[in-house]
């Protein structure tokens, strides 16, 4: 399996996905910087974490208009598998490709912290692999988490079953005292109608080993694999 | 023409920054102070033959990158080199 990771000016989650997907995974990454044309052939593009444009103006919002975006939207429509993982979720949500969008922390603070997350939809390329209700134990490290959508577009969200992650307390329950950052209904993850775009605040890169705390993050890469790897079998 | 282009949070969009604001007004003695709301403010020049090409221009910017339409309404005023202020521009309520 072919996987692209891009780096934006700012990025800094990139070698760390980089490393998790090459080292701990054995897979073919690439990384691809924003100022060229996508170019080449993957199953699977990242937008990885970190302070694209440093942040300015809002998050996310001017990485959506650098060069490779272009390939990477056409390549999001046309089906191909894309992860963006916090500042890549802000990117996706800033492009249109994911509904809603991510504003400053409820508590304003900066949250740098393990949380528990509820798989709640398991029928996603990202997801398959994990039990519906399990729970992964992953970082976060952010300032603008809060997931806002305006109340139709949460409807509609619900009713296509595209929130993926919820944060939770040990036991499983979305509790408001374990939500970090004030995001609506504990919702941390969301996918698009067509469930190929993949965007989420915690980093599961940052937990691919047990020297990490953590090996929870490796069963989203996992279940990518395994979903493709699926998918060639079918085209055989 | 230079432009002033006011981003403000849509109603319901959570401001903590605001918040936080007014609780310090409060503790400052201005007990008075509600509805705190923190936007953005930007000034620009642009070269346009017309009033309403400027104004195309401005709201396409607006749309494109300067505000989230998502959780941002804005408004712009366009003075014009006689620094008269004419209030320009469009409020999306939802």
């Amino acid at each position: 399996m072919r996987w692209g990771v891009i780096v934006f000016p700012g990025s800094c989650d990139d070698q760390d996905v980089f490393n998790c997907l090459k080292r701990e995974m054995g897979q073919k990454v690439k990384r691809l910087w924003h100022k060229d044309a996508l170019a080449g052939q993957f199953d699977c593009l990242i937008l990885p974490g970190g302070f694209s444009y440093g942040d300015y103006l809002r998050c996310g919002a001017m990485a959506r208009f650098s060069p490779i975006m272009h390939g990477v939207v056409k390549f999001a429509r046309s089906g191909g598998l894309v992860l963006g993982i916090c500042n890549g979720f802000q990117i996706l949500c800033e492009a249109g490709l994911l509904p809603g969008a991510l504003v400053r922390n409820v508590g304003l603070q900066f949250v740098c912290q393990q949380v528990y997350l509820r798989v709640e939809e398991t029928d996603t390329a990202f997801t398959r692999g994990i039990g519906k209700g399990q729970l992964l134990r992953l970082p976060i490290k952010h300032g603008e988490g809060c997931y806002y959508a305006d109340a139709l577009t949460l409807e509609r969200l619900r009713k296509n079953r595209q929130i993926l992650l919820r944060y939770v307390d040990p036991k499983g329950k979305p509790l408001p005292s374990v939500n970090p950052n004030g995001s609506l209904e504990n919702i941390a993850g969301v996918c698009n109608e067509a469930r190929n775009i993949f965007g989420l605040m915690p980093h599961p890169e940052d937990a691919c080993s047990k020297l990490l705390g953590s090996e929870d993050g490796l069963r989203i890469f996992s279940s990518i694999a395994a979903h493709h790897g699926a998918g060639e079998k079918r085209h055989a | 023409m230079r432009i002033k282009i006011f981003i403000s949070l849509k109603n319901g969009v959570l401001d903590p920054q605001g918040k936080a604001i007014e609780r310090s007004l409060h503790t400052l003695g201005y007990g008075e102070v509600q509805g705190v709301r923190m936007g953005k403010y930007l000034e620009l020049d642009i070269d346009a033959p017309s009033r309403a090409a400027a104004e195309r221009r401005i709201r396409e910017m607006c749309d494109k990158l300067l505000a989230n339409p998502v959780i941002e309404d804005y408004r712009f005023e366009i003075q014009q080199e006689s620094q008269k202020s004419e209030v320009g521009g469009q409020r999306s309520e939802n």
